[in-house]
């Protein structure tokens, strides 16, 4: 272990954390009232970054049709993003209601190879770093921290802005669906279509409503995280490690995808501190490792509901 | 099997209610598309023999997947990292100890399927959806790990080894129309394999497993030792097909592919082919290969129509194809192209009483 850099990468994969629970909180929402598991939010991701450059006017050929300031983007790419939830839900997973899981997995997973190949046919499969980022990357704050590498920890602006945005999210849903009417909605439809129906939801649209709100989530993600690392076809990758830290925050909880998103950052960042080269090569697999061991010791997660069938 | 007769066909000894072929035309067609395929080299353009062995090869890993996620009903999302291991394990065998080729290919799967037993512990403990992140666990650790442990072994960094060109009994396979015939035999021999399994206690006892486990249970069936059987079949298969790959490829390593994207890839094969069925392998690798060639056509044409805009043409079409195919399937005939043709011959059977 190299001591010197722990207290960087501490805060580092702390911050990074950040990005992969606000991902993980968009798989999440949708589990939690529809019981499908979103392989295709990593897309959706990178639909809302590429949209928000696009509204934003930021295409480099000097073609734009939109020429928007950031603040006008991004509720733009909002709309459009939390239609195209609506869209997906009706055309692609309500035929799918009541379809074993291997069939809804891999719905979303064609979704996935769909959208992905669409973005590079709309958006071009180039990179951009034109981003309008609110952040620029140099934009650090330096704390002094004994011990720590030069002394100081560097915090990048962006980083810090996308936790302090995951944690509201987190907080906001977590109120909605204590409180609010459509929120319960939902709770209930997650636990029995059949009765939920009984009760008087309307179950459909509860689904699109879900949906309608990941992609939102997924739009707010993918532009906190093109901040950080500009737009570019790859950021749909960044949602494979969502997924081990929502197994291990547990399935349905919306503070143990924070958690576990915090945990899997830390994780990836800490293996970076160490003086062996095989152990720091394990950073972008740890996730995975830390994944296997969780669904071995505790596979219902740190948070998650004892209810998944044991074998 | 369950077909569909007319009244008063029945079966009046065990041979031949066990019997795979049933009919003389049966044999006649078995003997002509036979012919067919052995003779293809000599007849077919250098294309359709390449794609062709690429179909051969890939049906195996199918099937393989058949096995585990259509009879056992475990989802995996990681057979293309045990291709990985097997082309690696067959390629390390032949060029460090000099195995023969024909003893490579079993040796390979082999140690494939050792390596899909470790990482189909984890289904004793879990099912359904965990299971499914777990497969995808391995699916990120093993390209990790030929990337970055025992570089001067497995190519480190480089991300590739170099296969040998077979030679078996001095006839050398480096010709795609000669390896088409090694695919081919592999392939019949992994046909027969998988048709036997379906069609006995262990096959039954699989699909006991998928159909509800609780009750397997209950009637004998060791879940333990089964979904590990079904895990090492699976990975087995995947790596004799992952060997038949890298010597045609003449090299191995996540250079030439093996990530997620295949994994993926061949789950919906599988269901646009048929979950379940013994056929939906053939036309679901046949259908989704010939879909991915026209994609690649699609893109180069747009291409030259466009050519400022090229790159964004040339790769994005295969993914939206597959995706769209993928989805139209699910939503349409979750069965795959099986049950499809099934139909048609209950149909021609029954004609013209009954559509």
């Amino acid at each position: 272990m190299n001591w010197q850099l722990v207290p960087q990468q501490f805060v580092t994969g702390v911050l990074n954390g950040g990005i992969i629970a606000i991902i993980a909180l968009g798989i999440v929402l949708i589990y939690r009232s529809s019981e499908v598991f979103n392989f295709s939010h990593g897309q959706l991701v990178m639909w809302g970054a590429f949209l928000t450059w696009w509204f934003a006017g930021a295409e480099e050929n000097g073609s734009e049709i939109f020429n928007l300031p950031l603040w006008g983007a991004i509720p733009l790419a909002v709309l459009v993003m939390a239609g195209m939830g609506l869209v997906i839900e009706r055309l692609a997973l309500r035929p799918m209601t009541g379809q074993p899981l291997l069939a809804i997995v891999l719905m979303t997973l064609g979704l996935a190879q769909f959208l992905e190949g669409a973005a590079a046919i709309v958006f071009g499969i180039q990179p951009k770093n034109n981003f309008p980022a609110p952040f620029s990357p140099s934009d650090v704050i330096q704390i002094p921290f004994p011990g720590a590498f030069n002394d100081t920890i560097i915090v990048k602006q962006a980083l810090l802005a996308t936790a302090v945005v995951a944690i509201l999210a987190a907080v906001i849903f977590m109120l909605y669906f204590q409180y609010t009417r459509t929120g319960l909605a939902m709770r209930a439809t997650s636990e029995d279509h059949e009765l939920a129906r009984g009760v008087g939801i309307n179950v459909p649209r509860v689904f699109g409503l879900s949906w309608a709100i990941a992609g939102i989530i997924a739009t707010v993600g993918g532009v906190l995280l093109a901040t950080v690392t500009g737009v570019s076809l790859s950021l749909a990758t960044v949602a494979l490690i969502a997924f081990p830290a929502i197994l291990l925050g547990g399935l349905e909880s919306f503070p143990g995808a924070i958690v576990g998103g915090l945990l899997v950052g830390l994780a990836s960042a800490l293996v970076q501190a160490s003086s062996v080269q095989v152990v720091r090569s394990t950073s972008e697999i740890a996730p995975y490792i830390l994944l296997l061991i969780v669904l071995l010791i505790r596979p219902e997660g740190l948070f998650g509901e004892k209810r998944i069938e044991r074998v | 099997m369950a077909a569909l007769r007319p009244a008063g066909d029945f079966d009046r000894t065990y041979e031949q209610d066990m019997s795979v072929i049933r009919r003389p035309w049966q044999w006649v067609a078995l003997a002509i598309g036979m012919l067919l395929v052995l003779t293809a080299p000599r007849w077919a353009n250098a294309y359709m023999v390449t794609t062709a062995n690429r179909i051969f090869y890939t049906i195996i890993a199918v099937q393989g997947l058949n096995v585990l996620v259509g009879y056992t009903g475990q989802i995996s999302l990681g057979q293309a990292a045990f291709m990985l291991v097997g082309g690696y394990a067959s390629a390390l065998l032949t060029t460090r100890l000099g195995l023969p080729f024909p003893l490579a290919i079993p040796a390979a799967g082999l140690t494939a399927g050792l390596v899909g037993l470790l990482f189909g512990l984890p289904s004793l403990r879990v099912k359904g959806f965990y299971l499914a992140m777990a497969t995808l666990a391995a699916q990120f650790i093993i390209p990790w790990a030929t990337r970055h442990l025992f570089p001067d072994l497995l190519g480190g960094a480089s991300g590739r080894i170099d296969a040998p060109v077979p030679v078996i009994l001095g006839i050398s396979f480096g010709e795609t129309t000669n390896y088409y015939y090694l695919s081919l035999i592999t392939l019949i021999i992994t046909t027969v394999l998988v048709l036997n399994i379906s069609r006995s206690r262990l096959g039954r006892a699989l699909v006991s497993v998928r159909d509800n486990d609780l009750a397997a249970e209950l009637l004998g069936v060791n879940l333990f030792s089964y979904k590990l059987r079904a895990f090492f079949i699976a990975s087995f298969l995947a790596g004799v097909a992952g060997a038949l790959k890298a010597h045609s490829q003449r090299g191995v390593g996540t250079e030439f592919g093996y990530g997620l994207q295949e994994s993926i890839i061949m789950l919906g094969m599988l269901v646009i082919g048929g979950l379940g069925t013994n056929l939906g392998p053939f036309l679901g690798v046949t259908m989704v290969i010939l879909l991915e060639d026209l994609a690649g056509v699609t893109g180069q044409t747009l291409a030259k129509l466009f050519p400022s805009q090229a790159a964004r043409f040339l790769t994005s079409f295969r993914p939206i194809f597959f995706g769209l195919v993928l989805m139209l399937f699910l939503i349409f005939e979750p069965r795959g192209l099986s049950h499809r043709w099934q139909t048609f011959k209950a149909a021609w059977r029954l004609r013209p009483f009954a559509r």
